[in-house]
């Protein structure tokens, strides 16, 4: 016990290189994930023969992949929040319905007042009202303009201890969907079209940058087709270069002194704020960028949708994102990856599907579906129960919570010191 | 006998490094410390003693900048702390280790010390303050990639202060660091901090086992329910049978 090792001291700095390489590798399985499943859908399927492809058409249609990936970049983001910063957030939806609308309102002929059109890089066809942005930029502009309201809503709350922030947040994401709802008529201008939502949003150009034409004269030239709303793969394509950036992000700002002052937060405030955290400004930090995911994951939902309603950004969808958080293990991104896509995945397509084969094999009239919330409140508390720190959870949790504590009584028995 | 019950705030030569001036301090409408005036100088050890609830961590708080003074004011280096943020207080000098030690438990000893060092950005001075502090607390070394949270009291308690330390602090404010230690930890906590104030760092210590403070502290404040009721050197005052017993529970 009382030997000095040098060596652990030495090799303590080569830690933050260690979690690079693993970064590195973690990078590498997503990019073959990814690519493993694009050359499924696009060159595997059609040859694998019709019994083949109605099981993977009735269990995993590459729609149900996409709209995964919708809820892994939310997901990703509430675990800033929640997961690094240790804030409880349960109106998340707010963000992703505010990232949506951002997507209707830029990307669609809604505001008709501007007859001409207003275009920019769009693959919108041309001579269209209303306002066609580049389905990049109104990302990127989704994401401001929802880490600016998170730092609003944050700004005045996060003084707030844990639970009286949970209330508020749950009022925020109670308030932003009615917000939408009842926009219809703000002094005789209609900002949200109300229930009736934002449908069709334009097609969305599969280049990052660039509209899908070049005009050249009166000729227009074709570089790449612009996806219409059921072109799944190439949206697939999209939907996970946003879902890798908002990976790549999250990993990098963990390492960075902002991951430090979040962890550090989340384990002690007060201990924090001793080490000199600056603790409004980190979490104000933390809702940014939790809020800047949001947003992204609302335009892809609406890009995967082509359209938006207010009735689909509801206080459920708040608590499925933090199921998934809770359940792939708070704090590791990866994990989190892992519940969205399960989660996901067993909401839109799992349940109905084991529902109509239960119902065929045994005759009977369940409507599985519509149980789906009894099973993410079992899954919650069986987690809570059983395994609290999430299916993968971060070493540093899953570390303390395996070691035995040493108390005081053994370290007298040891007579050491 | 040096130490009077109605002396002045300061009997001690030269300006102070902390000037608490005349403070109070509530929680709600609960007055913790009422008209508490009290110096460090640069190179000592200062104690506050006193009972469980006098308000000592609470003034030490305070100091920190996580409770804000009613009336009063608190300076350091003769520039006002009162109405500065937390970290504000850090940066300007001042690291706390807290009551109950509150390390961070799932990050290892090596990333406790880096959050002790969170403000700063001298590659080299953090360095050197880490091998200071390794040296200080040899068996932080060996546990140096362990959770903290895995370790035994006396293991946290030095991490604890080990990592106020890493703010290279010129004031390090301790709260009851022999707190749930055995005797003999006691011992090897209270030797170290002599040796810190020794390297330059000066130190104010508040403690309940106010007779192994007052052992290595060179001046001693003694609060109780909040009001200060003795303050003066400290080696005189743990050999004042009358003090001990009546303030010291001795």
């Amino acid at each position: 016990m009382a030997l000095s090792t040098p060596e652990a001291v030495e090799t303590a700095p080569a830690k933050s290189d260690i979690a690079a390489s693993h970064t590195r590798r973690w990078a590498l399985w997503f990019a073959a994930i990814a690519v493993f499943v694009w050359v499924f859908y696009t060159f595997a399927l059609p040859n694998l023969g019709s019994s083949g492809q109605t099981i993977v058409r009735e269990w995993m249609p590459l729609g149900s992949v996409n709209e995964a990936l919708v809820w892994v970049i939310c997901a990703v983001g509430l675990n800033i929040v929640v997961g690094y910063a240790g804030l409880l957030d349960l109106g998340f939806v707010a963000f992703w319905a505010i990232g949506g609308y951002t997507a209707g309102w830029f990307m669609s002929n809604f505001f008709n007042q501007i007859s001409n059109g207003f275009y920019f890089l769009s693959a919108a066809p041309p001579n269209q009202p209303g306002i066609h942005l580049n389905v990049w930029l109104v990302l990127g502009l989704a994401g401001l303009i929802c880490a600016g309201a998170g730092i609003i809503i944050g700004a005045p709350t996060l003084r707030l201890k844990s639970d009286y922030l949970a209330l508020v947040t749950l009022g925020f994401g109670e308030i932003i969907p009615q917000v939408f709802l009842n926009g219809a008529d703000i002094r005789g201008f209609n900002l949200t079209n109300g229930a009736l939502g934002i449908s069709p949003l334009d097609n969305v150009s599969p280049l990052p940058f660039g509209p899908s034409t070049i005009a050249i004269g009166d000729a227009s030239i074709a570089i790449s087709k612009p996806l219409g709303p059921f072109d799944t793969t190439a949206k697939y394509v999209m939907f996970v270069l946003v879902a890798a950036f908002a990976v790549f992000v999250s990993l990098r700002i963990r390492e960075g002194r902002l991951g430090r002052a979040w962890l550090a937060i989340r384990e002690d405030e007060l201990a924090a704020s001793m080490m000199g955290v600056p603790l409004m400004r980190s979490k104000l930090a933390a809702y940014a960028v939790g809020a800047f995911m949001g947003g992204l994951g609302g335009v892809v939902y609406a890009v995967h949708n082509n359209s938006v309603f207010p009735d689909r950004f509801n206080f459920a969808i708040s608590i499925i994102l933090l199921a998934m958080v809770v359940l792939g293990g708070m704090g590791n991104v990866w994990g989190v990856i892992v519940g969205a896509l399960v989660l996901a995945w067993f909401n839109s397509t799992g349940l109905p599907q084991f529902g109509d084969s239960f119902n065929q094999q045994f005759g009977t009239d369940i409507n599985f579906p519509s149980y789906n919330y009894l099973f993410f409140g079992s899954i919650l508390v069986l987690m809570m129960l059983f395994r609290r720190e999430g299916l993968f959870p971060e070493t540093r949790t899953r570390q303390v919570l395996q070691e035995a504590e040493r108390s005081d009584a053994e370290e007298l028995d040891g007579g050491e010191v | 006998m040096t130490a009077t019950e109605s002396s002045p705030a300061s009997t001690r030569p030269g300006e102070p490094m902390l000037s608490v001036d005349d403070i109070a301090l509530y929680y709600g409408n609960i007055a913790a410390v009422k008209g508490l005036s009290m110096r460090v100088h640069k190179g000592e050890i200062v104690t506050l003693i006193g009972s469980n609830g006098a308000g000592k961590s609470t003034t030490l708080r305070a100091i920190s900048g996580l409770i804000k003074p009613r009336a009063g004011s608190i300076s350091f280096n003769g520039e006002r702390l009162t109405g500065k943020q937390g970290h504000e207080i850090v940066k300007a000098g001042i690291c706390q280790s807290p009551e109950g030690r509150r390390i961070f438990p799932r990050m290892t000893v090596s990333e406790n010390l880096d959050l002790g060092a969170f403000l700063r950005n001298d590659k080299e001075g953090i360095a050197a303050d880490r091998a200071r502090v390794l040296e200080l607390f040899p068996r932080l070394a060996d546990r140096i990639s362990q959770k903290a949270g895995t370790m035994s009291g006396g293991e946290q308690q030095m991490l604890a202060v080990a990592r106020a330390l890493m703010g290279s602090p010129q004031l390090l404010l301790l709260d009851e660091p022999s707190m749930g230690l055995a005797p003999v930890l006691v011992d090897l906590i209270f030797d170290t901090i002599e040796t810190i104030r020794d390297q330059g760092t000066t130190v104010l210590v508040v403690e309940q086992n106010a007779l192994a403070a007052l052992r290595i502290a060179d001046y001693a404040y003694v609060l109780e329910s909040g009001s200060l009721k003795l303050e003066g050197p400290a080696a005189p005052m743990a050999e004042d049978d009358e003090i001990v017993r009546a303030y010291l529970g001795g």
